[in-house]
């Protein structure tokens, strides 16, 4: 017998009901998320579709056109290397987010399996996978990057993988926080009754059921990873010429801030601003249409 | 409108009249309550029975005006003595709640706040609304803790709620309400979390408060049992409507609503034939976001006619009682009308197969860790289940009844091997199932099946029907895809729910459809033990005896052989050829279940039954008393017979030697000292 009335709402009352279909109608009832999602659009279409119609010379240094404010012909200016800007933003665009999108898919399948076996197996494995995960917390991620950065020469991919290599540990906790709750529910302890291996139980019904933590995780760790590029590259330690990314034009932008160059500063500055606003909107309406603070 | 006629010389504190609630939730809209009337007398209590969504809960909080988010009153009125309480300005309902009109809450372990002392919550609200001094407050709340029956109330003050067990924190709740000496107190299931023997004690004091008191009652509750025994006038509520009011006696005796008499027919009681099956009402209770015309009951009601289906049916007082309202167009007279049916005898070749028991369970034991006391300290241990042996023969129905923390529940996981036992085994079909680990396990699972509770855990929210019923014969490995298919089609027809149910998720089905599916994926890999734990205690009165039925019929058909789990002892009863009672981990009696509840020979089970309301206990129970106090703490049992710290007949004996299990019948076994049957060769 349930404890109060549900008014005659037998879905409102289990504890999942989010089909697809639900978390849908849900986010489609969330202003914010909306306005997120939208954003995200916008600057996913600006940084892929920009470069068609917006065509410029991003590899050949022109010293000639250095360092030109806003004009016609170069909406917002040219760098103190007379690359266009707005050609550039969608330049540096397109490798912050790839990077991003990367780094957070890597650490979020290693996480979610790691997070998940270390939940189902408890006891001492779960003591030492977990310990292992709170020593790694502890080392400096920064710093370390910056090591890694000095001795090794970033791309996009090795970039990706060291920033994915540190922030596996948030979802790996994450994760196995959920599993915990999950393995103990009647249909995990159903499924071991029919004799399901271990495999069979985290393959079909923990990761499944922790897929709506995992995508709001996902969407988190973009934003994530999309603000450490850019600090890597404001540190100088990014990538090198002739690829960039919004870190990088920022930290040469912010170089010239005594010569009055704003135009290098703020576009890419609310880029970054906006790129990882409009994420976090969406990670929050889907955390919320997800059910973990619904109703 | 009918008035309902008031007792005479009696004053009305609470009136309702043709209260009408709406729940907006996104873009349904939903109609908890409809047109209810009530009327509150002093001193008097009142109880509102109904099924989950039948808009009982939602009655009380409109009239608390604590409506859920989205909620509003759209029509009728709450008068409370002069007051109009629809509309009333927040502030002035502030002044009334807690002051003149209290509710206690089900769950008392979430409605208290757990970082505060229970004496500032009790003295919380004469804080609030008499403006007393926080000494005066505290001597009033010690007052009230000590009339709710708390012990040495002035130590206790200063507890915070985890320190108190499930029944002296309802104790607490109690005194919340009526510190302020409420005119009207609304309590929403208030024993629904707790266990039968002290859910009794509970509602004693409720009674005994009231009276006290002077106040006026309103009982909200599932449970027909503890409306008989403790209101004084009935509203019977079905899909936002009153079907039928009155008083009590008349209610139970002449009932004329077509749903309040199937629903008292379909509750398995202590007295029950064991022989017929239970009436059970089909179909579910409709949906309240879908505005119907006609009477809510009459998709499910036998009696029903085309007038039911157009016309909704007035609430019209009984022509020779007028206290006695109902909403029917064809009131019944007497109880159901139906052919008992009787259950087919069981096959008697399953009785032959062989003298050996199926699954055997011999001394079985489970601690647990429970940290340790002190640094330095010994590790301690919970002592769930201390030595534990039956039997089960193919074919047979083995109950567990006992109330929670006895170690039931850890029984059955062991029985299926979910849980590894500290010593002693688990014997299936001459194998120790207990020993077993991996792939070897795996296989012998098969045949060792599990029904869970709570049918919405139990099955995995994000899978299809289908695919939930083809997963344990994808584990096992057997047959293609379409067979497995076509195995679940079979299935879900043998538990008689159309095959169109496979293409669907868990949440689009009814508690008691799902409840359905849980058993056809135990019944999946052809299981010859089935372990079912509290099977039906998730599921409203009326879905109850529809499972209940099934699984009468299932474990008859096809030979199985059973143990079910419950603290429901009426639904043991219905299911069991024998049964067990557990108390703090030991079995204190076991036997044929006839014999058990007939002549029960514990004074355990004897309280027990003594207990449940709405039944007329056995003889016994003027011999032996209602059980009072709690489940000692299983880290630390009582020495000797661990039931002696409750026991009204325990003496120096129990305090020394445990009593093991004796023969009083050849079917029957009892461990006790003093055991309310005559022992066998004794005397």
């Amino acid at each position: 017998m349930t404890a109060v009335d549900n008014a005659g709402d037998p879905p409102a009352t289990l504890p999942t009901p989010t089909s697809l279909r639900t978390v849908l109608r849900r986010f489609r009832h969330h202003p914010l998320g909306l306005v997120g999602f939208g954003l995200l659009l916008l600057i996913v279409a600006f940084c892929y579709l920009g470069p068609v119609f917006w065509k410029t010379n991003q590899t050949d240094v022109n010293l000639l056109d250095a360092a030109l404010p806003p004009g016609p012909g170069h909406p917002l200016g040219t760098d103190t290397n007379g690359f266009d800007v707005l050609g550039r933003l969608m330049a540096g665009g397109q490798v912050s987010l790839q990077i991003g999108l990367l780094a957070a898919l890597f650490a979020t399948t290693i996480g979610t399996l790691y997070g998940a076996v270390a939940g189902l197996a408890g006891g001492v494995v779960d003591g030492f996978m977990m310990r292992l995960v709170d020593v790694l917390l502890s080392v400096p991620f920064l710093f370390f990057v910056l090591i890694l950065s000095a001795r090794f020469h970033a791309n996009a991919w090795t970039l990706a993988l060291v920033i994915g290599a540190f922030s596996w540990l948030i979802s790996a906790r994450l994760v196995r926080g959920e599993v915990l709750t999950l393995r103990v529910r009647e249909y995990v302890l159903a499924a071991k009754v029919m004799g399901a291996s271990r495999r069979r139980i985290i393959l079909t019904h923990l990761i499944p059921n922790a897929m709506g933590v995992i995508i709001v995780n996902i969407t988190f760790q973009v934003a994530d990873a999309v603000l450490v590029v850019a600090a890597l590259g404001f540190l100088g330690f990014g990538l090198t010429y002739p690829t960039t990314d919004w870190g990088s034009q920022l930290a040469s932008g912010v170089t010239y801030i005594s010569a009055d160059y704003w135009w290098l500063i703020y576009p890419v500055g609310g880029c970054i601003i906006l790129t990882v606003l409009a994420l976090n909107l969406l990670a929050d309406a889907l955390r919320d249409a997800v059910g973990r603070k619904a109703d | 409108m009918v008035s309902i006629a008031p007792a005479p010389a009696t004053e009305r504190v609470l009136t309702v009249s043709d209260l009408s609630v709406e729940i907006r939730r996104g873009d349904r809209v939903v109609r908890p309550v409809s047109g209810v009337d009530l009327v509150l007398h002093r001193g008097e209590t009142l109880g509102i029975v109904g099924e989950t969504g039948s808009g009982k809960s939602m009655t009380g909080l409109a009239i608390m005006g604590m409506l859920p988010a989205g909620g509003r009153i759209t029509g009728g009125s709450i008068t409370f003595g002069d007051t109009e309480l629809v509309g009333l300005p927040p502030a002035r309902y502030r002044g009334l709640r807690g002051n003149d009109i209290a509710m206690v809450f089900q769950d008392s372990l979430t409605s208290l706040n757990p970082t505060r002392r229970i004496g500032d919550q009790v003295a919380e609200p004469v804080r609030l609304h008499e403006g007393l001094s926080r000494r005066e407050a505290r001597r009033r709340a010690e007052e009230m803790l000590a009339l709710v029956g708390i012990p040495r109330p002035s130590e206790r003050m200063d507890d915070h709620p985890h320190q108190l067990s499930g029944g002296m924190r309802q104790r607490v709740m109690i005194a919340m309400a009526l510190v302020c000496q409420p005119k009207v107190v609304i309590a929403d299931e208030p024993t629904t979390a707790l266990d039968v023997t002290i859910q009794a004690e509970i509602l004693d004091l409720l009674d005994d408060l009231r009276a006290r008191l002077g106040m006026a009652m309103i009982l909200v509750t599932h449970d027909m049992g503890v409306i008989s025994r403790h209101a004084d006038r009935v509203g019977v509520m079905y899909a936002g409507r009153l079907a039928e009011t009155g008083p009590t006696p008349a209610l139970f005796e002449r009932t004329r609503h077509r749903y309040t008499q199937a629903l008292l027919a379909s509750i398995p009681s202590l007295t029950h034939d064991r022989g017929e099956e239970l009436y059970s009402i089909g179909g579910a209770p409709p949906d309240l976001s879908v505005h119907d015309v006609g009477c809510g009951f009459a998709p499910r009601c036998a009696a029903a006619t085309d007038r039911c289906r157009a016309e909704q049916p007035p609430l019209v007082a009984d022509g020779a009682e007028p206290a006695h309202a109902f909403a029917c167009w064809h009131p019944a007279d007497g109880p159901v009308e139906r052919t008992p049916a009787r259950l087919a005898e069981r096959p008697a070749a399953v009785d032959e197969t062989s003298a050996a028991p199926r699954l055997r369970v011999v001394d079985l034991r489970r601690e647990y860790p429970a940290g340790s006391d002190g640094w330095f300290g010994g590790r301690r241990t919970v002592k769930a289940v201390s030595g534990v042996s039956f039997d089960v023969a193919p074919g047979e129905t083995f109950g567990l009844v006992g109330e929670s923390g006895c170690g039931k529940s850890t029984l059955g996981r062991m029985l299926v091997a979910l849980d590894r036992p500290t010593s002693g085994e688990v014997v299936f079909d001459g194998v120790a199932v207990s020993a077993l680990r991996g792939r070897e396990l795996g296989e012998r699972r098969a045949r060792l099946q599990m029904m869970f509770q709570d049918s919405s855990a139990a099955l995995d929210p994000r899978m299809r029907i289908g695919a939930i019923l083809r997963e344990p014969l994808a584990i096992q490995g057997i047959g293609t895809r379409a067979e497995r298919t076509a195995r679940a089609r079979d299935l879900l027809d043998d538990v008689g729910l159309p095959g169109s149910v496979l293409e669907r998720f868990p949440h689009e089905l009814s508690g008691g459809q799902r409840q359905r599916v849980g058993l056809a994926r135990a019944l999946a890999l052809d299981p010859s033990v089935l372990v079912a734990d509290e099977p039906v205690s998730a599921l409203d009165v009326s879905i109850r005896s529809q499972v209940l039925n099934l699984m009468r019929r299932i474990q008859r058909e096809r030979g199985l052989s059973s143990i079910v789990i419950s603290h429901d002892l009426a639904v043991v009863r219905y299911l069991s050829d024998r049964v067990g009672v557990m108390y703090l981990g030991k079995l204190v009696e076991s036997g044929a279940a006839e014999e058990v509840y007939a002549a029960p020979a514990h004074p355990y089970t004897a309280g027990l039954l003594a207990a449940v309301p709405g039944e007329e206990g056995p003889a016994e129970a003027d011999r032996v008393p209602r059980i009072h106090g709690e489940l000692p703490s299983p880290i630390d049992p009582p020495s000797g017979c661990r039931f002696r710290t409750r026991c009204p007949l325990a003496t120096d004996l129990c305090a020394e030697v445990e009593p093991v299990l004796e023969p009083v019948s050849p079917t029957h076994q009892v461990a006790c000292h003093f055991p309310l049957q005559t022992k066998e060769g004794a005397r």
